[in-house]
């Protein structure tokens, strides 16, 4: 059973991780960090299932900073749309040193 | 300063006597370098038209150098005689510390005669001045028979040479600086004789080398005035550094560095080693810089370009004795060596030799007089070297009294030719004997009185030099045939083979240095003169305030004999003790002249030493008779002294261009250390390795580092997030591998 669990969240965060690397609208990619981090929260509750009840608590640290984290993102990306009119991450470059 | 009495001073027979003020003596020089620094320090002139008052009489003596050029061309009247606005104060300052130091050593060596014999040292500590670990070295003087008599040279002869300056040096715009230098001079040289232990006399030692190259270069806007001074310092300075290794080697080895606790030590030391060898010449080393010798002598010819009074003072009569000082003073270490005996020996006899023969052939009065002053160092360290201490010493007193004569009284000739020339508007050379010739119709006294010089330093009879020289010959020819000297052996040759060489070489230069004095005065005082008509009238006799001095020293000259009266003179002539200085030093370097006569203190025989004297009178005769006969100046005629210069061929053309000695260190040391300054060290080490490689190298791969950081800030997230998950695989990657 954890065989399958784990194997089902490291494809899970596998596709995260291609598609934040592949894709350019920072929705996509933001909804693909959440998709890691899904993976994450799966591969816990699978170990919980041995080591006991940790697992799940940290599943749900994980998901309440998940929430706060999709509130701020997505707050940041209305806004550098509002300047923007875009959410193309390829014309955003504003970090550059 | 808080005298402290020290325990073993506590029951000296001068503890609580004028001895006490020891301290006084360099602190008076010192006020007058302060008082007259300050001054210096004060615009030359009142502002507003100068006072006419101020410039009495119609001298516009302007020293030679650096300023008279430009003042021939206005007429006499559309310049103001130039006279330092605080002249008077300094005139009074400057000798007055002279002769209170002067009045205080009198009377500390009146209590010190009145004390009866005296044989220990008596040391006053001061304060600890470098305590470090198992080092103390303590600011301590030292008073002895012999520091009270070079305390005394240098103080009475001083005095005698700041009044001659305040004639000399009147109207130069720099008076107070040449006071305050001269000043200071005279207390670190007076640090220098008192100093207890070798670190303090180094103090003094560098002091003096310090305001020597001050006054060399006074004059210093002239570029060869100051080129002279660099080169007394450098020079000067390859000498301090054998000083010092030989200052570390004591201290290693014998663990003490003050005189009394050296001298006590050195007991422990291998009578010949090669340790005490070491030391001896490396403190030799120092002296043939400080004292001209072979081969650090370049510098004293040179040294001539500051005013002659500082000639007189640093350059013949004390500082460049210092190392004569030395080695006396260390005479516990070189009675030990022989081989640095015969070595000291060795090269004052052919410094001596050396410096009488370029002497031969100099044109410039103060030349003369600097080689024939190299050459009598020479005799000076013949003496030290075979071990005759108290002839050295006598030596070095009655060589600053007719040296200083001679300086002074070439100074008085250099005065009255260059006030004539300034009358004129002459651009010719002071101090060039060729444009000179019968001064002793306009200067007569001067004529009298450099004569008895010249008579003292050919060494003729009953005056000054005849006595000291004379002692130094038959030292040395006495050495030769018995002491630990003559048993040792120099690279092979046997001492006594050595010391009858130097003895040789000191008669030749007897000989030579007869005919250059009497070359000298043949030039300057007697004949035709050469000044031309003009000039003519404007000679005459120095003022008082110079020529008093000289008459001083002219006495000094003549019966500076009588400090040491050899045995053979008293019995003919029962004019005076037999042998005072020879007492009067006992203590100090008795015991080690003794260790080297292998104990016995018996004289040559009688018969020896009237033949040594003979000789030495008939050289002496002999020299002022050649060079009466061969002599004439009157062939110099109108010849000017570009066209002499080119007449003279094969050997005089060497003496006359010293050897190309100058020449050779230029081109063996000088332009190569120069050409590797410049094109290794400057172009190659500065330039290329420290400001290329490391300075701007460390901006160019700070800048480079920048630039790549920079370039990865792209801001573009995709980049950034590929970037992590590479080094996400490669840490994963590495801890799987490992």
């Amino acid at each position: 059973m954890i065989n399958e669990a784990l194997f089902f969240s490291a494809v899970l965060f596998t596709i995260g991780v291609v598609g934040v690397l592949t894709r350019r609208n920072a929705i996509i990619i933001f909804m693909c960090v959440e998709l890691m981090l899904n993976a994450v929260n799966l591969t816990f509750v699978a170990f919980s299932k041995l080591y006991g009840a940790a697992g799940q608590i940290f599943v749900i640290f994980v998901m309440t900073v998940a929430a706060a984290e999709a509130a701020v993102g997505l707050a940041i990306i209305i806004s550098i749309f509002r300047h923007r009119e875009t959410v193309n991450l390829q014309n955003i470059n504003l970090l550059k040193g | 300063m808080l005298l402290q009495h020290a325990a073993a001073g506590a029951a000296h027979p001068l503890s609580g006597s004028t001895a006490e003020l020891l301290w006084l003596l360099p602190v008076l020089p010192l006020l007058g370098f302060i008082v007259n620094g300050l001054l210096s320090l004060t615009p030359a002139y009142h502002a507003g038209p100068a006072d006419p008052s101020a410039s009495p009489g119609a001298d516009h003596f302007q020293a030679t150098g650096a300023s008279h050029h430009e003042e021939g061309e206005h007429a006499e009247a559309d310049h103001a005689p130039v006279r330092h606005r605080f002249a008077s104060i300094v005139s009074i300052v400057g000798p007055l510390v002279l002769v209170l130091s002067f009045a205080l050593a009198a009377s500390i060596f009146a209590t010190m005669l009145g004390a009866g014999e005296i044989h220990t040292p008596f040391i006053q500590r001061y304060f600890s001045w470098m305590p470090a670990g198992d080092l103390n070295i303590e600011w301590a003087y030292q008073l002895d028979q012999l520091s009270v008599v070079m305390v005394l040279i240098i103080t009475g002869v001083g005095t005698l040479i700041h009044i001659f300056s305040i004639g000399y040096m009147r109207e130069d715009p720099g008076y107070p600086r040449y006071f305050a230098y001269l000043n200071l001079f005279v207390s670190f040289m007076l640090v220098l004789v008192l100093g207890a232990s070798y670190p303090v006399m180094f103090i003094g030692w560098e002091g003096v080398g310090l305001c020597s190259y001050l006054l060399i270069g006074f004059w210093f806007s002239a570029k060869a005035n100051a080129d002279a001074g660099k080169k007394a310092f450098i020079v000067n300075r390859i000498g301090d550094f054998g000083f010092l290794v030989a200052i570390f080697l004591m201290y290693a080895n014998l663990g003490a560095l003050d005189f009394a606790g050296v001298a006590e030590r050195s007991v422990q030391l291998t009578a010949g080693g090669s340790l005490v060898t070491a030391i001896c010449l490396f403190l030799f080393l120092g002296c043939t810089g400080k004292s001209a010798q072979i081969p650090l002598y370049t510098w004293l010819p040179d040294a001539m370009a500051g005013p002659t009074p500082v000639s007189a003072l640093i350059h013949a009569a004390t500082m460049v004795t210092a190392g004569v000082y030395l080695v006396a003073r260390s005479s516990f270490l070189f009675s030990l060596a022989p081989v640095a005996g015969l070595t000291v020996a060795l090269i004052g006899g052919m410094t001596a030799l050396f410096a009488a023969t370029i002497g031969l052939k100099q044109w410039d009065i103060k030349k003369v007089l600097a080689y024939s002053t190299v050459s009598q160092l020479g005799y000076m360290f013949i003496a030290v070297g075979v071990g005759a201490y108290v002839a050295g010493i006598f030596h070095l007193a009655t060589h600053a009294f007719f040296k200083a004569l001679l300086f002074l009284g070439s100074g008085s000739v250099i005065y009255v030719m260059h006030q004539a020339y300034h009358h004129t508007h002459k651009h010719d050379d002071a101090q060039d004997m060729r444009n000179m010739g019968g001064l002793r119709r306009f200067m007569p006294v001067t004529f009298v009185l450099m004569w008895i010089a010249t008579l003292a330093i050919a060494g003729i009879p009953i005056f000054a030099g005849f006595f000291s020289k004379d002692e130094i010959l038959g030292a040395a020819f006495a050495r030769a045939h018995e002491s630990t000297l003559a048993d040792a052996s120099l690279l092979g040759v046997p001492g006594s083979a050595v010391l009858y060489a130097v003895y040789a070489m000191g008669l030749i230069a007897a000989l030579l240095t007869a005919i250059y004095m009497t070359r000298m005065m043949l030039y300057t005082f007697h004949g035709e003169n050469r000044t031309g008509e003009a000039e003519r009238s404007h000679l005459g006799e120095a003022p008082w305030v110079m020529t008093g001095p000289l008459v001083v020293l002219a006495i000094l000259s003549a019966f500076g004999g009588w400090l040491n009266l050899p045995a053979f003179f008293t019995d003919v002539l029962p004019v005076g003790k037999t042998a005072s200085l020879d007492h009067w030093l006992e203590p100090v370097v008795g015991e080690s002249a003794l260790r080297i006569t292998h104990g016995s203190s018996a004289h040559l025989s009688a018969s020896t030493e009237y033949l040594l004297v003979g000789v030495a009178v008939a050289v002496a005769v002999t020299g002022i008779l050649i060079a009466f006969a061969r002599l004439k100046p009157s062939l110099l005629g109108t010849r000017t002294p570009a066209q002499s210069r080119a007449s003279e061929t094969g050997i005089e053309r060497i003496l006359a261009n010293k050897y190309y000695v100058d020449e050779a260190y230029d081109a063996a040391i000088v332009n190569p250390t120069v050409q590797i300054s410049r094109k290794l060290l400057w172009r190659g080490v500065d330039v290329g390795l420290i400001d290329g490689l490391f300075v701007n190298g460390s901006a160019w791969l700070a800048r480079g580092l920048g630039l790549a950081g920079s370039w990865a800030q792209s801001g573009q997230v995709g980049t950034y997030a590929w970037a992590i998950v590479v080094g996400v695989l490669a840490v994963l990657g590495a801890f799987t591998v490992g």
